[in-house]
C-alpha cells in the first residue's frame, strides 16, 4: 500500500513524462491524419476534444482562477470563427499558409471585446457580471444575425477545412503552455488573490484592474482562437452555433473538470467530449443527462473533479519544491 | 519630528449615519500608536479610510506629506501601508507561502512576456521571491507550514500569517485591526512580545486598534480614544486611564 502511494507520488512528479505524452500525442496526430490509422469520425471527434481543451482550459481563467461566472464564451468563440473565416474565405482565399495568421486574428479580434468586458468587471462582480456576460452573448449572435456582410442569419458556408488533428493538438498544448506560465508567475497569483480575497489582495498591492483585464483579454483570446479553430473544422457557421447552449457546454467541462486547475481543463474537456459522443445516439436526452451531470456536480463535488487541485506535471520544478509537504 | 501619517478633519457618512466625525489624527514615525473605543465607534472605519477602502466625505489624510485620500487600495499599499483585518482575510485556499508571495509579488519587475517565456528577470525574481518569503515565515515561526493551506492553518499561525503577508509589502506603517482577538490573557503577552519584536526588527510605525488593555497600555506610545466616531481623549496610556471622559465612554457614567 505504501509503495503504491509512493510510486504514484513519483510517477506524478516526474518531470519528463507530460513532454513524453506531447511527443507521442504529435507523432500520433501526424500519423493519424495522414495514415488514414483512424476512421474520419474519430478524427472528427479528437480534433473537437483538442477544442474542447482550447475552450475549458481559457474559461476557467475567467471562471476558476480569477473566480468570477461568465456565461460568454461562445461570444468569444463566434467573434473568433467569424473573423478568421472572413479572412479564409473572403479576404485571402485560397492560401492555406495563412491559416496561423488567421488563427491569431481571431483570437487577438476576440481578445479585445474581452478587454472591454473586463473594464465593466472593475464595478461589477458575481452575479451582475454573470448578468453582462449573458448580455454580450446576446448582442454578438444578434449583431451577426444582422449584419449582411458576415452571412447574416445563413452564416458563412465554404469555410476551407484547415483545421487537421496536428494542429488542433498543437493549439491545445500552446493553450496549455501559455496559460501554465502566467497562471504560475506575479500575474496569475493576483489573479487567484482576488478569487480567494478582493479586499485582501488589494490591501496588499495587488493592481485589481489589471489582472481582470489579463485574465479576460487571455481567456477571450484563447476562446476566439477555438471558434477559428471550429469553424475550420465544420466548414460552415451561422450565429445560432454560438448561442448559450455552447457556453453550458463549456460551463460543464469546466465545473467537470475542476475549477482553477489545468489538469481539470484537460480532463473536463476529454470526459465531456467522450460522453457527448457516446450520448450521440440517443439524440435529444443528450441535453437531458448532460445538464443532469451538472446538477449532480453542483451538489456533490461543486468543484469538480480536480477543483483548485494540480497535477504535478503541470507545475513548474519551482513551485513543485514549494508545495511538497514536509512530513 | 515628522507626522508619517496625518488624518485631518475627516468625516465619514455613510447615508445619514455619521461614522466618523471631524477626526484629526497625528502619527509621528517610528512611534507605536494605540486606538481604542467601545464597538460601533468608527475604529475600523478609520482603518478603512486610510488604506482606501472608503474615501473620506470630508477631510485629507496625508502620509509621508502626501494627500493619499481617495487613491487606490493597491496604490496605498505600495506607498508602504500594510494592514491585517478584524475578520481575518486570508487567501484560504492557498498556502502559507503563497499568501506571503503574492505580497512580496508586488515589488518583482518582470514583464508578462517574461513570464510567458521563463526568460530573463522572471526566474530571478521568482527564486528570490520564494526565499525571502520562506525567510519571512521562518522569522514568524511558520516555516514548517509553509506548504499547508492557510485555512488549515490553527487560528494564532492565521493571525501571524497575516502580519507576515503585510509585513512582505516592506511597508513603513502597519494597520492592526483588532490583533488579540478571541486571544486568553496568555496569547495576548506572548503577542505583545511578538509585536514589541516586529516593531524593532523591521522598524515599522504601528497603529492598533484593540480591546485588551493591558496590551495597549503596555505597548503604545500614544492612544486616541473614539466614541461614536469622534476623538473624545488622545494622549499617553497614563493619560488616557485618568481620563473621566474615556471611563465614561467604556463604562457609562456619568464623569461628574
Amino acid at each position: 500500500m505504501e509503495n503504491t502511494r509512493r510510486f504514484c507520488v513519483r510517477v506524478a512528479e516526474c518531470r519528463w513524462i507530460l513532454p513524453l505524452l506531447f511527443a507521442a500525442g504529435l507523432a500520433f496526430c501526424v500519423i493519424a491524419e495522414s495514415g488514414g490509422l483512424l476512421n474520419s469520425y474519430t478524427r472528427f471527434a479528437l480534433t473537437t476534444m483538442a477544442v474542447n481543451v482550447i475552450l475549458c482550459a481559457s474559461l476557467n481563467l475567467v471562471n476558476g482562477y480569477l473566480g468570477e461566472f461568465s456565461v460568454g464564451h461562445a461570444g468569444f468563440m463566434a467573434l473568433g470563427a467569424y473573423a478568421s473565416a472572413m479572412l479564409t474565405t473572403r479576404l485571402f482565399p485560397q492560401m492555406p499558409a495563412l491559416f496561423i495568421p488567421a488563427l491569431l486574428a481571431g483570437g487577438l479580434v476576440a481578445a479585445g471585446i474581452g478587454f472591454l468586458l473586463a473594464l465593466l468587471s472593475f464595478k461589477t462582480r458575481g452575479d451582475y457580471l454573470a448578468i453582462i456576460t449573458l448580455a454580450f452573448l446576446m448582442i454578438v449572435k444578434s449583431a451577426l444575425e444582422n449584419i449582411p456582410w458576415v452571412g447574416g442569419p445563413r452564416g458563412i458556408a465554404g469555410i476551407p477545412t484547415l483545421t487537421t488533428l496536428p494542429v488542433a493538438f498543437v493549439a491545445a498544448a500552446a493553450t496549455l503552455w501559455t496559460i501554465r506560465n502566467l497562471i504560475f508567475s506575479k500575474f496569475g497569483r493576483a489573479v487567484v488573490a482576488i478569487r480567494e480575497d478582493e479586499i485582501a489582495a488589494n490591501a496588499m498591492g495587488v493592481r485589481t484592474r489589471e489582472a481582470k483585464i489579463l485574465a479576460f483579454s487571455v481567456s477571450s483570446f484563447f476562446g476566439g482562437v477555438a471558434g477559428a479553430l471550429l469553424a475550420h473544422q465544420i466548414t460552415f457557421i451561422n450565429p445560432g452555433s454560438f448561442d448559450i447552449i455552447k457556453s453550458t457546454e463549456i460551463l460543464v467541462m469546466v465545473y467537470l473538470g475542476g475549477i482553477g486547475s489545468l489538469a481539470g481543463s484537460v480532463l473536463g474537456a476529454v470526459i465531456f467530449t467522450l460522453l457527448s459522443e457516446a450520448l450521440r445516439e440517443f439524440g435529444t436526452w443528450r441535453m437531458v443527462i448532460l445538464p443532469l451531470i451538472l446538477v449532480l456536480l453542483m451538489l456533490f463535488r461543486p468543484r469538480g473533479i480536480m477543483g483548485l487541485k494540480e497535477l504535478p506535471w503541470f507545475l513548474p520544478r519551482r513551485e513543485l519544491a514549494t508545495r511538497r509537504k514536509k512530513s | 519630528m515628522s507626522a508619517l501619517l496625518e488624518v485631518e478633519d475627516v468625516t465619514m457618512r455613510f447615508g445619514g449615519l455619521c461614522a466618523i466625525s471631524h477626526c484629526r489624527m497625528t502619527i509621528p514615525a517610528g512611534i507605536t500608536h494605540g486606538i481604542i473605543g467601545p464597538n460601533g465607534a468608527g475604529k475600523t472605519t478609520l482603518f478603512n479610510l486610510i488604506t482606501g477602502i472608503y474615501r473620506p466625505t470630508e477631510g485629507r489624510i496625508r502620509f509621508q506629506g502626501r494627500d493619499i485620500s481617495g487613491q487606490r487600495p493597491s496604490r496605498i499599499a505600495l506607498g508602504g501601508i500594510g494592514r491585517t483585518f478584524q475578520n481575518i482575510r486570508l487567501f484560504k485556499n492557498l498556502t502559507a507561502l503563497e499568501n506571503v508571495r503574492i505580497a512580496y509579488d508586488t515589488q518583482l519587475h518582470y514583464g508578462p512576456m517574461e513570464s510567458l517565456l521563463r526568460i530573463g528577470r522572471h526566474r530571478r525574481s521568482e527564486d528570490e521571491s520564494i526565499a525571502r518569503s520562506m525567510a519571512l515565515l521562518e522569522h514568524f515561526g511558520l516555516a514548517g507550514l509553509a506548504s499547508l493551506h492557510a485555512s488549515e492553518l490553527s487560528y494564532g499561525a492565521q493571525r501571524r500569517l497575516e502580519i507576515a503577508r503585510a509585513l512582505a509589502l516592506k511597508p513603513s506603517l502597519l494597520l492592526l485591526d483588532e490583533p488579540a482577538a478571541g486571544m486568553n490573557t496568555a496569547e495576548t503577552a506572548i503577542l505583545t512580545e511578538f509585536l514589541r519584536d516586529i516593531r524593532s526588527h523591521f522598524q515599522v510605525t504601528m497603529i492598533l486598534i484593540e480591546h485588551h488593555m493591558h496590551l495597549v497600555m503596555n505597548l503604545c506610545d500614544q492612544i486616541t480614544v473614539l466614541d461614536f466616531g469622534r476623538v473624545i481623549a488622545e494622549g499617553s496610556p497614563a493619560e488616557i486611564r485618568a481620563n473621566p471622559r474615556v471611563i465614561e465612554a467604556y463604562l457609562g457614567e456619568s464623569a461628574e
